[in-house]
Parts: C-alpha cells; structure tokens; sequence
C-alpha cells in the first residue's frame, strides 16, 4: 500500500495523475531560491529555455549569466563565482554538463570544494528524439565517483523544486539531474524532502522484494509495485533522490526486510544507482539483487515513453526483474 | 606612476630571494618544474612586493586584490614568494610536494591559506578569475584580478572560451599575465602548435593587449599601471619572458620545461643566481 507518511498526491496511480517535467522543478526552485537569496546567480550555455534557466532570467535578469555554447567555461565561471561568494548554479544539458565539462568540474568545484551547483538537464533515453548523443546515461557515475560531490535525482518536478531550494541552502558541490519529458508529480509540497534523506512510496507487510529506484523512474517504480501487489506479491518501494551519500540506514532496512533487491535508474546500469547499492549492500548486507537501468547500449530517437520501454526500464519490466528475482533466488 | 630606482632594485633583490629559493625547493622535492617559475620570478616579485593589495597575515581579507595563478605547475615561485612575503616560514618552502605538506604539487586552495584556486589542469585559471572581476562588479567592489597563465596553457580551448566571455563583458577589473617563454613540455609554442598572431587573437577577443619585458620589473609594472588605465575592456599582458632565467646554462632551453635540478646542479645554479651570472664576485656567492 502506499506509505500514507509520503503525502502523496491523491491522483498517484491515477489515470488523473499531473505531469511535468522535472526541469520544471529546476525553473521554480531556482526563483525561490533567488528570492530568498540575493547571492545566487544562475548561469547557463545557451539553453535558457529548455533548462527553465530562463524563468530565474525573467525574475532576476542582473543575476542570469549567459555563457554561450561553452561548458567547460561555464564550470569553472561556477567556481569563480562561488570562491566570490555568489551560490551559482550551472545550468545545461547533462551530456554536456558533466559530460563535456568532467574535468573542470573535477579541479575547480570537487577538488575546490566550491559552492556550485552543477545541473544537468535531458539525462536519460526519455529525451526522445535527439537520440544518443543528447540522452546523457552515464553522469550519475561520473558524478558520483568524485569525493565532496552530492548527487541528487529528483523524482517529480515538485522534488526537484524542493531539491534546488535545499540545494542553494546546502554550501558545498551538489549535482542535480533532471529529465527533459513530462513525468508524474507524484509528491506534494508536503511530500517531506531533505539532501540525504530516502522515501518509503510503497509497503506491504511482508515484502519479497524492496524496488530501490532514483529519478522520475521511481513512479515506474510504484507501478510495478501496485501490478505485483494485485498479483499477491508484496513489495516495498524506496525512492532513493540523493545518489551519494546514500541514506544508508532506509537501504539497509528495505534490504534486510525484503533480503531481495531490484534497483531502477534511466542510467546505465553498470556504474550508477544500482552500482551503488550493490557496492553498499555487498559490503554490509549482501542480497540477491537485480539491477534494471540500460544494459551497456546507447539511446536512439524515439518517443520518450517508447525508449523507456525498450530500454527495459518501464514498470512492466520492473515488474518481471521481481518476479524473477523472487522465482530464482 | 613611475617607478623610482630604489623601489626597483629592492623589488630585484627579492625576486633573486625567490629564485633561491625555488632552486632549493626543487632540489629538495626531487621533481616539478624548473623553468617557468624562474622565469616568472621578477613577475611574481613584482606583484607580491609591489602590485598586489594583500595582507600576508590575513590571507582572506576580503580587501585583497585577487590573484590567480592558472598554470599551476609553476607554483614553486608563487610559493616563494608568498614565504617570501610572510605567508609562512621560508623554511616551509622545503617541503614541496612532501607527503603531509601544504604545498603540493600542483596548488590546492584548501590546503594553504593565500591561493585563490586549485590549479594544475591548464585553461580553467581566466574563467575562474572573470567570473571573481564579474562578481566583484556586481557587487560594487574595487579590487582588482590578476590572472597568471602559460603560453602553451594558450592551446586550451576553454582559454578561448574565457576570452570571449571576459571580453564580452568588458571585465576591466581583470588583468591577465601570459607568461610568452615559448616553451611548452614537447618543444617550442610555435612548433607545437603555433600561437602567433597571439596579440591579434586577443584583439579579436575585445581585450586591451600590451606587451612587457617579463623579466624586466619597470617594463613589467608599467603595463601594469597602464592596465589600470584601462577602462573599456580587460586587459592582457602578454610578458615575454626567458625560460630558467637567471641561470643562463639552462635559459630557453624547452627540456628543463618539467624536471628539477639534481643536488650538484642546484648547488651550480644557486651560484650562478647569486652572482647573477659570473657579474658580481666576492663573499656574496
């Protein structure tokens, strides 16, 4: 059932469920945060409008800064901003933003430990029809690999707001990724919310297997969990927003409950998410586990919930990695 | 505002101090770079006895001017200099990429109060610098940025990236310093990848280009002084400089770009700075 303490929205699992993007969240938590804080800036590279970094430019144009189609700039721009105390936020695409950028990010905002945050927009195979090179499926992995570097995917546009709002408060290299196509708000404003902390969506009494997920995929997530659940097999879903650090003690928990694992993530599957739950739960709590991300392949054209079906990441899926993983183990 | 006689001479007697110093250092360390801090010693004297607002006891003041050294691997000589200065003990100096030291081998902004960055990785030193002279701007505040970078750092493409954007802005509170050795790790800048016309690309860039004797400290202060004057755009000092300066068996020569001198160099080394080339004899050396 679902977890009532998640103040979900009454639509969850509705056909009337509200969509949006989570780059949404990024447009409305970037204004809050400028409202509340006169020293963020929010810097961009020539893609105002499809990161929303233009809804910060109409609120607060004398603190948008436009960079021009030049990532590796813009980072390092974080850095300098950020040692000049401003709270910058990098805004582009995620293939671009860590993808071209690493290394500048990795000297001048993780080794620097500077107070920039570094956004990346359009990661997953739900970019749709700009095809590979644009559907970024390897920066959690990057990103989480660097020591002083949080790593935030946000589950819905209402998370993601939340996110940046706590981010701009949070001082310290955060990355936030976010997703270009229209998913589920399946949070509230109520939804509670910190840096760290993970989310029970789904629980069930005796659950055979905990779906860790990360990203908007996590309402893929709780589809599953409602087919399965209909089908007599219980579940929990934790939704796990911040990558690294992990909430180690609600992982640790939904695994040793369920002593099944499968995790979900629109990342490669090697690497990421599922990468770090495994490296987590092997060291202290080994369990037979599934991870459901893309299977070392890159994205291609399509429509957005097309490739998330084919890439194997839906809640159908999800749904069967459960089945098997309580089938076989 | 000229600069009197006395003032240079005493400006030249520390830049010799750094030199010293840096032989010492990297005959010590063992590794790390001998020619580009040698030749940046008079640049770097020049800033941190005479240009720079700075307070050695009070590294975060925040009326200090900014300065930036982007290619990292010459931070010997920034690093004797500020021991030099009174950021910490001379003796420090000597602990140069050691394990445990606050002077690593590439700089760490957090590991050693008085460096504005990490740097090493070339082409990341004028983006960091224009987005400090940006927000000083925003913010109403007069202190300058100084900006250091290598001629061969000049073949990163983000450099370029930078210039446009400083230009763009018109960032006149931002003085940069390319050090015009001509020398990078694999041979001469020209043959490597050419960079000339390197004013004109600045030009290009909207910057105001001077060009200085970076190993003459009146040539040098006076572009200096004439940034300041500058008030449409940023201004680049293109500083030509000898590589290894000072000890003429090594000057110009590409292939002491990144190793250090062994103990019986430095002890040669060391001599030939301090009698500035056989020039001065007696007690002294």
């Amino acid at each position: 059932m679902l977890n009532p303490d998640a103040k979900l929205s009454e639509k969850v699992l509705t056909d009337g469920v509200e969509t949006a993007p989570t780059r949404d969240g990024f447009g409305h938590g970037s204004v809050e945060a400028g409202k509340a804080d006169a020293n963020v800036v929010v810097l961009c590279a020539d893609l105002s409008e499809s990161t929303r970094a233009e809804w910060f430019e109409k609120e607060f144009p004398e603190r948008f800064i436009e960079v021009g189609v030049a990532e590796q700039n813009m980072a390092a721009l974080g850095a300098g901003f950020a040692a000049a105390g401003k709270v910058p936020f990098i805004a582009s695409y995620a293939a671009f933003n860590p993808g071209r950028n690493y290394e500048h990010i990795r000297t001048t905002i993780a080794l620097n430990e500077s107070n920039v945050k570094v956004c990346g927009m359009h990661a997953g195979v739900s970019v749709g029809p700009d095809g590979a090179t644009h559907q970024m499926l390897e920066d959690i992995g990057l990103m989480r690999m660097l020591p002083n570097m949080i790593v935030i995917a946000p589950g819905d546009a209402e998370e993601a707001r939340k996110a940046v709002v706590a981010a701009a408060k949070h001082g310290g290299p955060i990355y936030l990724r976010f997703g270009r196509s229209a998913t589920p708000v399946f949070t509230t404003p109520d939804t509670p919310f910190s840096i760290g902390k993970a989310l029970t969506l789904w629980d069930s009494e005796n659950p055979q297997v905990a779906i860790l997920s990360t990203g908007s995929l996590s309402y893929e997530a709780l589809r599953a969990a409602k087919a399965l659940a209909d089908e007599g097999l219980e579940t929990v879903v934790l939704h796990v927003p911040t990558v690294k650090p992990l909430d180690e003690a609600a992982v640790l928990a939904a695994a040793g409950r369920a002593g099944r694992v499968v995790t979900v993530e629109e990342h490669q599957a090697a690497g990421g998410f599922g990468g770090a739950i495994a490296e987590f739960l092997s060291a202290r709590h080994p369990v037979p586990l599934t991870r459901v991300g893309v299977q070392d392949r890159f994205g291609q054209s399509g429509d957005p919930d097309e490739l998330v079906a084919h890439y194997g990441l839906d809640a159908a899926h999800i749904a069967e990695a459960a089945r098997a993983l309580v089938h076989n183990a | 505002m000229d600069v009197n006689d006395e003032t240079i001479a005493a400006l030249e007697k520390h830049a010799e101090s750094i030199r010293e110093t840096v032989i010492r250092m990297l005959v010590a360390a063992g590794s790390g770079h001998t020619a580009g801090p040698l030749g940046l010693a008079d640049i770097f004297a020049a800033f941190y006895f005479h240009i720079l607002e700075h307070d050695p006891k009070s590294p975060d003041w925040d009326g200090r001017d900014r300065f930036i050294l982007s290619n990292g691997h010459t931070v010997p000589v920034r690093y004797a200099a500020m021991a030099h200065a009174g950021y910490f003990p001379v003796e420090e100096c000597l602990t140069l990429r050691k394990f445990g030291s606050r002077l690593q081998g590439h700089p760490e902004r957090l590991r050693l109060p008085g460096l504005e960055t990490t740097s090493g990785p070339l082409g990341e030193g004028l983006s960091q610098a224009a987005a400090m002279a940006y927000a000083l701007r925003m913010d109403g505040k007069k202190n300058r940025v100084y900006v250091v970078m290598g001629d061969g750092e000049q073949d990163e493409g983000s450099v370029w990236e930078a210039a446009m954007w400083t230009g763009k802005h018109k960032l006149s509170n931002l003085t940069a310093v390319i050090d015009r050795n001509n020398i990078q790790i694999d041979g001469m800048t020209e043959d490597v990848l050419p960079l000339e016309p390197l004013r004109a690309k600045y030009e290009a860039a909207n910057w105001h280009v001077l060009e200085a004797d970076g190993n003459d400290l009146r040539s040098f202060i006076g572009a200096v002084h004439e940034a300041h004057a500058i008030y449409e755009k940023p201004t680049v000092i293109i500083a030509h400089t000898v590589a290894g300066k000072g000890v003429p068996e090594i000057e110009f020569d590409y292939r002491w770009h990144g190793k250090p001198p062994t103990k019986e160099e430095g002890k040669r080394f060391l001599k030939e700075i301090r009698t500035m080339g056989g020039k001065v004899t007696g007690e002294y050396a």
